[in-house]
């Protein structure tokens, strides 16, 4: 019995081989001496794109779209070209005493100490448990991660009837990977009243997607065994339930960041994400880690995290130059209501402003046309009306410039929405 | 798995291959005996024997005197060794039992009488500093305590599937899918119709966890009559075990244990069970009720554990009974024996059951001749978090790769493991029976990234076993 490691030295190690990973190491491999070591649990890198076999990837990062295995491609040939080494079937298990990362692989165990991490690690749906949906426990029952992995790369059939919960744009990718297999989708349930005034009029039009959604309704109870025989549904207004018959269910949305190896660490959490604390430059709280991607924001789509990583790239530079130290004169960033987080949480005195000068957060009620507010210690610091909507199921982004008359030192921003 | 044996004749037919019907038949394999071992499953320990809350009990807080008392402490040790023997995990976490009112606190001197009183003088009565010191994260207002140490959290899949495997091992029948319709009671045969034909046995043993009165009623008995206690439970993420390294019981009522938090031999944490009275067998589903009751609990006992990531939920069938112990009795005219309303303590208490009930069939007739031959007992695989688990041993990566492939993420298991439960001994017939042998599966995530995965190579497994 032992569990010797060898030990790895590169000088970056980026944890996940997704769009943010990814992109990360593109930037990163022509730019240090050393090595750039991207480390993916999965058999092949690309992330999540790998699975999501339709179009609509690439278009703020690569200017074009394309489908998601194609994207996965593209982003794996530019950071291999780019020089940086990936490491499939390598996760990441947990943390060293002495910090480095402890990597499990079929040609056994590692130890990776490197100048700079970061953590690219994702994030996922929610699936039915944490959901606390009751009733008995079919199989059929799936989140759009899972079913895009039976359908896309296993080529699985799955039932004939679906019942999707949730109206995020990932519960219609959902729908179209059912209707490659085969499957009807009987029925669309969301909880919001109004999650569909973005969905129906664009994703679906577009798509030429005939699916009944029901808003402010919710999923109570799972009926069937061995399989799903039915779901019963709850009107929140009226309260009154329903049987509906179907023989597959989804559970799509309700993000999640994949955040083990950050708690693991003992880095703090945001209690809006549950993803890690970053500063506009994407520096968690203990120098030397990083973090960029859905573990960041739970979930916006690939071409923002891939940008994550361009971002976060510019300042593992600056770390290992140690060009630039981050000041310690900085400002949190806080959700208020209607917003559920906000993505970066930190803005520090003299650093670069977030990716894209957005800052990233997700809303619980929809709002046209919103005005964003910021207030430090009670006082209205910044204001805008925004030309877009705020709705429930995708980010909503806020120009960045809000912040620039918050100083440090008065306390906490916070960032909520007006009528 | 096929009924070609119709004509044959087993010494000992088995009936349920739960905890307490494997440990039974590993006892009489132990002998120069055929064993047929009858499961209507498609698995083993798929009953309630699956969804329990794994602990193994010192049977502190029985009723004193009676058979369960005595079986559940006399199992208790007999679990124990056969652990340290086979590998099934277990964890001696101990547990205190935490007061909350003036109430409860007045009952700890009592309880901890009755545990004298079945021979376990190991407990401690302790002030709330102490109560608070041993478990910070407990809710405000905890009065006092009383110490258990001996109280221990096992695996209860492996625990049945040791046992199974080491009967089948021992050359027991192993008939899944076969599910015992009537019975025919002869003059030295009993023929045991099932829905995949007969099988003829001289002797039977009922062990049909809450089926056993109703093949009880089949042998012309009428002794005890099972209604099924539902108790539902949740799973915490993983991230919430530094929260609770040991058992916090609840001050026993009339209505049962009580809810209590425990870490889970998987590195979870665990809050439960209900325990409701119900009238169909099989109704494991899950409620709103029994949510928002576990909820009400939980934010009392441990609010912290609350604000943390729901893994698994889900819901057992304790076999209740009118009858006030366990019934383990034999008939020796019809060569009959019953082991049934093994309520909620049968995990601890299997074997002692088999050892016990093994005595009273050689005292009816049975002859029991030892067995020279026997072959050692099975080496279970490890998925206990408390021990190495192959992801993190580099010895065994080193020999074989597969153990270095993660297939399951969140619960760490390998495509070693998972490609020799699809070539034990018994092997699983499907998803559960796989993540029962293995965790795949199991974690937080349920499924997003590794379900098709492990769907994939649970089919492949299958169709090898059929070409
Ligand atoms: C079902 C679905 C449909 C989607 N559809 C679209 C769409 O149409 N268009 C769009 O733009 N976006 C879409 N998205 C969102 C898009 O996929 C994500 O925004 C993007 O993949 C995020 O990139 P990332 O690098 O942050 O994370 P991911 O792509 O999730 O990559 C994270 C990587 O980290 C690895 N990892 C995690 N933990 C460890 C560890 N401990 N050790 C080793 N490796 C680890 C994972 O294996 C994974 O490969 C969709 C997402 C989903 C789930
Ligand atoms: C919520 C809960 C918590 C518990 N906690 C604990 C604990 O912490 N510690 C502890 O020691 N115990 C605990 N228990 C009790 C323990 O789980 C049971 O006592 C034990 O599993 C009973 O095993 P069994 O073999 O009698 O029954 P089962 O596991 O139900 O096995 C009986 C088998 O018989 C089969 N069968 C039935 N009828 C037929 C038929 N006609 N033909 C063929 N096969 C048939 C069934 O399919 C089943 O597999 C708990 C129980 C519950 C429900």
């Amino acid at each position: 019995m032992s569990t010797a490691r060898t030990r790895l030295t590169p000088e970056v190690a980026i944890v996940g081989a997704g769009p943010a990973g990814l992109r990360a190491a593109q930037e990163l491999a022509p730019a240090v001496p050393g090595e750039v070591l991207v480390l993916d649990r999965e058999q092949q890198a690309g992330g999540i794109p790998r699975h999501c076999d339709h179009p609509g990837f690439g278009i703020r990062d690569l200017h074009r779209f394309h489908s998601g295995p194609d994207y996965a491609r593209r982003m794996v040939d530019s950071a291999e070209r780019a020089g940086a080494v990936i490491r499939t079937g390598a996760m990441v298990t947990g943390w060293s005493a002495d910090g480095g990362l402890e990597v499990t692989t079929p040609d056994g165990l590692f130890e990776v100490h490197a100048e700079a991490i970061v953590l690219a690690t994702g994030a996922r749906e929610r699936p039915r448990t944490a959901r606390m949906v009751p009733g008995d426990r079919p199989d059929g029952v799936y989140t759009t991660g899972q079913l895009q992995n039976l359908v896309h790369l296993h080529h699985r059939k799955v039932g004939t009837k679906a019942l999707i919960v949730g109206s995020e744009l990932v519960s219609w990718s959902a729908v179209l990977t059912l209707r490659d297999a085969g499957c009807d989708t009987v029925l669309m349930t969301s909880e919001h009243p109004k999650v569909e005034s973005y969905a129906l009029f664009s994703v679906p039009g577009k798509l030429g997607l005939r699916v009944p959604v029901r808003t402010r309704t919710k999923i109570t109870r799972i009926i069937g065994k061995p399989r799903v025989e039915a779901v019963e549904v709850e009107d929140l207004a009226t309260g009154r339930r329903e049987v509906v018959p179907c023989d597959t269910v989804v559970f799509t949305g309700d993000w999640i960041p994949d955040n083990e190896l950050v708690r693991a660490a003992g880095l703090a959490l945001d209690p809006g994400t549950l993803g890690p604390v970053v500063d506009t430059e994407l520096r968690t709280e203990r120098p030397g880690i990083f973090a960029a991607g859905n573990v960041l924001h739970p979930v916006d789509t690939a071409d923002i995290a891939a940008l994550d990583g361009k971002q976060v790239a510019a300042s593992v530079l600056d770390h290992l130059r140690e060009k630039r130290h981050p000041s310690e004169k900085s400002i949190r960033i806080v959700a208020d209501e209607p917003l559920r987080w906000i993505s970066p949480m930190v803005r520090r005195v003299g650093d670069r402003r977030p990716a894209r000068n957005r800052l990233l957060a997700w809303v619980d009620h929809y709002v046209a046309f919103p005005r964003v507010v910021a207030t430090q210690n009670g006082r209205v610091v910044a204001e805008k009306r925004l030309p877009w909507p705020a709705a429930p199921g995708r980010v909503f982004r806020i120009p960045g410039d809000l912040l620039d008359a918050a100083r440090p030192g008065e306390g906490d921003v916070h960032i909520s929405l007006r009528r | 798995m096929t009924s070609a044996h119709d004509t044959e004749i087993v010494d000992v037919a088995v009936i349920g291959a739960g905890v307490v019907g494997s440990a039974i038949a590993r006892a009489l394999a132990g002998y120069q005996l055929e064993v047929a071992l009858i499961e209507s499953r498609c698995d083993v320990g798929d009953g309630t024997s699956k969804a329990n809350t794994a602990i193994l009990h010192t049977g502190f807080d029985a009723k004193p005197g009676t058979l369960e008392s005595q079986l559940v402490s006399r199992g208790y040790h007999l679990l124990k060794a056969y652990a340290d023997e086979t590998g099934i995990p277990y964890e001696p976490t101990g547990a205190l039992l935490v007061a909350w009112d003036e109430e409860q606190l007045a009952a700890l001197p009592g309880l901890q009488e009755k545990a004298a009183q079945n021979g376990y003088a190991e407990t401690e009565i302790v002030g709330p500093d102490e109560v608070y010191r041993q478990v910070p994260t407990l809710g405000p207002g905890a009065l006092g305590g009383l110490t258990v140490p001996g109280e221990s959290i096992i695996c209860t899949w492996t625990t049945n599937l040791a046992l199974a495997t080491d009967a089948v091992r021992r050359g027991t029948r192993l008939m899944r899918s076969h599910r015992v319709e009537s019975v025919t009671v002869g003059s030295d045969e009993t023929v045991l119709r099932t829905n995949r034909g007969d099988v003829r046995a001289r002797w039977v043993v009922n062990a049909a966890g809450l089926g056993s009165d109703v093949i009880d009623a089949q042998f012309g008995h009428d002794r005890f009559h099972l209604h099924p206690r539902r108790g539902e439970l949740l799973v915490f993420d993983k991230q919430t075990r530094p929260m609770v390294d040991k058992i916090v019981l609840p001050v026993p009522s009339k209505l049962g244990k009580g809810v209590l938090v425990s870490p889970t031999i998987y590195g979870n944490v665990m809050l439960g069970p209900t325990a409701e009275d119900m009238t169909n067998r099989s109704d494991t589903s899950t409620t709103e009720d029994g949510y928002e009751f576990l909820r009400e609990k939980g934010e009392r006992i441990m609010p912290q554990l609350l604000r943390e990531e729901v893994t698994a939920t889900y819901a057992g069938l304790r076999a209740a009974s009118d009858a006030p112990d366990y019934t383990v009795e034999v008939d020796a005219a019809q060569r009959y024996a019953v082991a049934g309303g093994i309520r909620s303590t049968g995990l601890t208490s299997g074997m002692a059951i088999a050892e016990h009930l093994l005595g009273l069939l050689e005292k009816a007739g049975l002859e029991l001749h030892e067995r020279e031959d026997l072959p050692d007992a099975p080496q279970m695989p490890n998925i206990g978090e408390a021990y190495l688990r192959p992801y993190a041993d580099s010895d065994r990566i080193a020999a074989d790769p597969a153990y270095g492939t993660v297939v399951c993420f969140c619960e760490r298991v390998t495509k070693g493991e998972i490609r020799d439960a699809m070539n034990s001994t018994i092997p699983p017939c499907d998803l559960d029976g796989l993540r029962r042998r293995t965790r795949a599966m199991n974690g937080r995530c349920q499924g997003f990234y590794c379900g098709a995965n492990v769907t994939e190579m649970l089919q492949d497994g299958e169709r090898k076993a059929h070409r």
